[in-house]
């Protein structure tokens, strides 16, 4: 897919601090990207920083090759979905949602039309003449999308839009937010920290830490094949024990398991493993690549449980049958069949 | 948005407000200081005076006294209001603030009807007592800590009773709990909570009456403080020795303001979750009784001295003397303020200087906000610092300042001859009106989400239509509050005016002032009421629109 936006080693520092370093990630037409971090990784700065609203001290933004780094953002032509929605109190549901029609003269029958489009887009006809304040946390959410799509943006910028929601209604909310931004076909940047809302709305999904962009991939992708050691254990759940790397990973004072690395390592290199509990199972019998241990906590979840396993080789987290073992059982812990592959990351200093 | 575009429009604002507020002080302290042969001679003069020493103390020990007095009617007349549920609650504990609302002068004129050697109540007693004389004279430090209790314990009543509707009930729950006494939580968990409201209380009871300047030019006599030690070196001509007071009583103003401050950057913080406040105490029927009467008893005592002006401005000329009330009344005073010129001058120039003032004050006030607001470097710090500066100084030191700055002509130098003009007045009242206005600004726009602009400048709206469509609908609550403060200062003015003004600007309270000269006390009243009638209608009209 040719690049229709591109973000080119961006850099924002805010005093000594360096919020965001050196990002560089693009996104097709139509593409739906998430940026995906704990806080504090910077990812709403790079939205800010596309959006306008800070200038980056390095770096570049370009759609469909025009360089707008240095344009206002008013001039951007980006539509945003703001954390908190943003909507004008002083104005009705129409009021805001016309608002970014009036300053492109157009006739107002014409904004009237666009308006009422837009909110039967958002599954709120009819609402031209509410008050913001008077409508729901879910309906001020898609006001605040119709809103930003009405003038008809190169590209829709989110900004954690479903944080604010609660619970029950955010999957809801998730699934009326994709078919919408894909019946426009927009091109979209949005910010989460939640893992399943990257997954479930972004075509790909850039994992940031610490301002760094660690690695932009499909959920598939950056499940089984986290490129580092950051990702492998912030995307799903996973256990790290340390290993040394013998073409595989072997662990302390116990079997060799079949790994694959991440990056290249020397034989004989000491290693972090890091392992989805998937990946993991008990053995019922003594085998070669069995490592023992004893449970020492169970965590109920429906029709499988996680196990925590303590052994010679650091604590592990196993996933098994609800009635696999209790607490204080002995157990044997081997490689699953099927499972994500294991990977092995250089140690960390 | 902090997107910074590098504009002249920041240092500009900058430049203006320290042309306003900065550089007259700095003239003023070179004045002090002997410019241009820089002498230290008569900063030796204002200390060898014992005069000068005991102005000075007198200021200080007068300030801190009124704290105290302050504190002792408004904190409890707080608690009352605040923790306890009787008939009238609501309406009463509004009553009981309004004092606030009024000028100064207007408080002065209404204690001296009534409780002057001449007023009501000595009148009443000497009726009484068939006294050969009035029992008491209304003057000295004393009638000047009555009246300052009277117009301040407000600040100690607003504070405290918004300290205690902001306090979490479960804190005094949980103190309880743990088996704590109600005399307990009072001293180690209410008052140390309440800190903040008191300090804050303390500091602007203590700079409101260093600045204090109607009642100790009222009821002083010989008995002088600073501002009025000022004056008086000013109007005898001793114009560098008022240099040198002036610049005394901005570093006593300043020195207090750093002490405080300094009190309250020492105490531990508190946090920042808002609980529920505590419950209302109901009343028994003895004690619901008791109060909702001490609370009526108590507005009637502190509305009486209104009541008095209104009285006495119905009172003709020539036509009380010695009896104990007013034999004759009728409107004829205020029909005289409308039909004679002389008259009516003074109050359509109170009006369009306290318009013109606050107009430009509004414009400056919310330009400085809006500019600061929106960067983080030195222009926006310097910009807050200005608007609020006048704030921190009494208004007598800016009087003096603006008469050294404004009477000499020296373009070149930044200085024209204002002194004399119609303009000066309002650039006086403009300064005074500073700290009102932008203060106001800088809150409201600080209290708008930012994200409401880059909403807008995201849908495409230009910097001029964002301030026209988004900015200005959300901060006009918080700015007319200011201009109606404002207004109302400007209106009401004294201190300023008394320095500044000439014959053809003086404004009513300067008029009041020389009505009282020459007893015609009942021209005096009627022109109190029409300011505390017009304040009243300013507040209202804008406080009431801001609130929409």
């Amino acid at each position: 897919m040719a690049d229709f936006l591109r973000l080119e080693g961006l850099e924002k520092r805010f005093g000594p601090a360096a919020v965001t370093r050196g990002v560089s990630l693009s996104a097709g037409r139509g593409e739906i990207v998430a940026l995906l971090g704990p806080s504090g990784s910077g990812k709403t700065t790079v939205l800010r920083l596309v959006a306008g609203f800070e200038t980056p001290d390095a770096g570049r933004i370009l759609v469909e090759g025009e360089d707008v780094t240095a344009l206002a953002p008013e001039r951007r032509r980006f539509g945003m979905v703001f954390q908190h929605y943003a909507l004008f109190p002083h104005m009705t549901v129409g009021g805001n949602v016309g608002f970014g029609l009036s300053g492109q003269s157009a006739r107002a029958a014409d904004t009237r039309g666009r308006v009422a489009e837009m909110l039967a887009l958002a599954g709120l006809s009819g609402f031209e003449d509410r008050r913001v304040t008077e409508i729901s946390g879910g309906q001020q959410q898609r006001v605040a999308l119709a809103r930003a799509l009405a003038p008809s943006p190169r590209v829709l910028l989110l900004d954690e839009p479903l944080s604010n929601l609660d619970p029950t209604l955010r999957e809801h909310t998730r699934r009326e937010l994709k078919r919408a931004i894909r019946k426009v076909g927009i091109t979209t940047l949005f910010v989460t920290h939640e893992q399943e809302e990257a997954f479930e709305l972004g075509d790909r999904v850039a994992v940031l830490d610490r301002g760094r962009l660690e690695q932009v991939g499909t959920p598939e992708d950056l499940f089984e094949r986290p490129a580092t050691r950051f990702v492998a254990t912030f995307i799903g759940r996973a256990s790290v024990v340390p290993v040394v790397w013998d073409g595989g990973a072997r662990l302390t004072d116990g079997p060799l398991w079949p790994a694959e690395a991440a990056a290249s390592l020397a034989p004989g290199a000491a290693a972090d493993l890091v392992v989805r509990p998937e990946s993991l199972a008990f053995a019922t019998a003594p085998r070669p690549d069995a490592l023992p241990g004893s449970v020492t906590a169970r965590r109920f979840a429906g029709r499988v449980a996680y196990f925590r396993v303590a052994t010679a080789a650091g604590e592990l987290e196993v996933l098994g049958a609800p009635d696999a073992a209790r607490e204080g059982n002995r157990v044997l812990v081997v490689p699953a069949a099927g499972g994500p592959a294991p990977r092995v990351f250089p140690r960390e200093a | 948005m902090t997107t910074q575009r590098r504009g002249a429009a920041a240092p500009l604002v900058t430049l203006l407000l320290f042309w306003l507020v900065g550089y007259p002080l700095v003239l003023t302290l070179a004045e002090a200081l002997g410019a241009p042969r820089w002498t230290l001679d008569h900063v030796l003069e204002f200390a060898r005076r014992p005069a000068e020493w005991s102005a000075l103390w007198a200021s200080l020990w007068i300030s801190v006294a009124t704290v105290v007095l302050a504190a002792a009617i408004g904190v409890p007349l707080a608690f009352v209001f605040e923790r306890n549920e009787f008939p009238g609650r609501g309406l009463l504990g509004t009553l009981v603030a309004l004092p606030v609302a009024l000028p100064p002068l207007i408080g002065v004129l209404a204690f001296l009807f009534l409780y002057g050697e001449s007023g009501f109540v000595s009148r009443g007693v000497q009726a009484l007592f068939h006294l050969a004389e009035p029992p008491w004279r209304l003057s000295g430090p004393g009638a000047i800590l009555l009246v300052h209790a009277y117009s301040m314990y407000v600040y100690f009543y607003m504070f405290t009773r918004a300290g205690l509707a902001r306090l979490d009930g479960s804190l005094l729950e949980a103190a309880a709990s743990l088996g704590a006494g109600r005399a307990r939580v009072a001293r180690t968990v209410m008052l140390p909570l309440l800190a903040p409201a008191l300090s804050a209380a303390a500091l602007l009871t203590f700079m409101t009456s260093l600045a204090s300047f109607s009642a100790p030019y009222v009821f002083g006599g010989s008995f002088r403080v600073m501002t009025t030690q000022i004056v008086a070196s000013k109007l005898n001509g001793d114009t560098s020795l008022a240099m040198v007071e002036t610049v005394t009583l901005a570093l006593v103003g300043l020195a207090g303001l750093w002490l405080l401050r300094r009190a309250e950057g020492a105490r531990p913080a508190t946090g920042g979750v808002r609980g529920i406040a505590p419950r209302r105490r109901e009343l028994g029927a003895r004690r619901r009784w008791a109060a909702t009467a001490a609370g009526w008893g108590l507005t009637l005592f502190l509305l009486a001295p209104h009541a008095t002006l209104l009285l006495v401005s119905l009172v003709p000329r020539n036509t009380w003397t010695t009896e104990a009330l007013p034999p004759v009344l009728s409107l004829g005073n205020y029909r005289s303020l409308f039909s004679e010129a002389q008259r009516l001058t003074p109050i359509v120039n109170s009006l369009w200087m306290a318009s013109a003032a606050t107009a430009l004050a509004i414009l400056l006030g919310f330009g400085a906000a809006y500019l600061a607001t929106r960067r983080r470097d030195r222009w926006a710090t310097a910009m807050e610092g200005l608007v609020a500066a006048p704030w921190a100084l009494p208004g007598t030191v800016f009087a003096v300042a603006l008469a050294a700055a404004f009477s000499v002509n020296a373009p070149w130098a930044g200085r024209f001859v204002l002194v004399g003009t119609a303009a000066i007045l309002p650039l006086g009242y403009l300064v005074r009106s500073l700290p009102l206005t932008g203060r106001a600004a800088f809150a409201g726009l600080r209290q708008m989400d930012p994200a409401l602009e880059e909403a807008a400048a995201s849908l495409g709206a230009s910097r001029g239509r964002r301030l026209y469509r988004i900015v200005l609908p959300q901060v006009r609550p918080a700015i007319a509050a200011g201009a109606s403060l404002a207004f109302l200062a400007a209106l009401g003015d004294f201190v300023v005016s008394i320095v500044l003004y000439t014959y053809d600007t003086r404004p009513i309270s300067i008029e009041i002032l020389s009505s009282l000269r020459i007893q015609e006390i009942g021209a005096a009243a009627a022109y109190g009421v029409l300011l505390t009638t017009l304040s009243a209608a300013a507040f209202l009209v804008w406080g009431r629109r801001g609130s929409v």
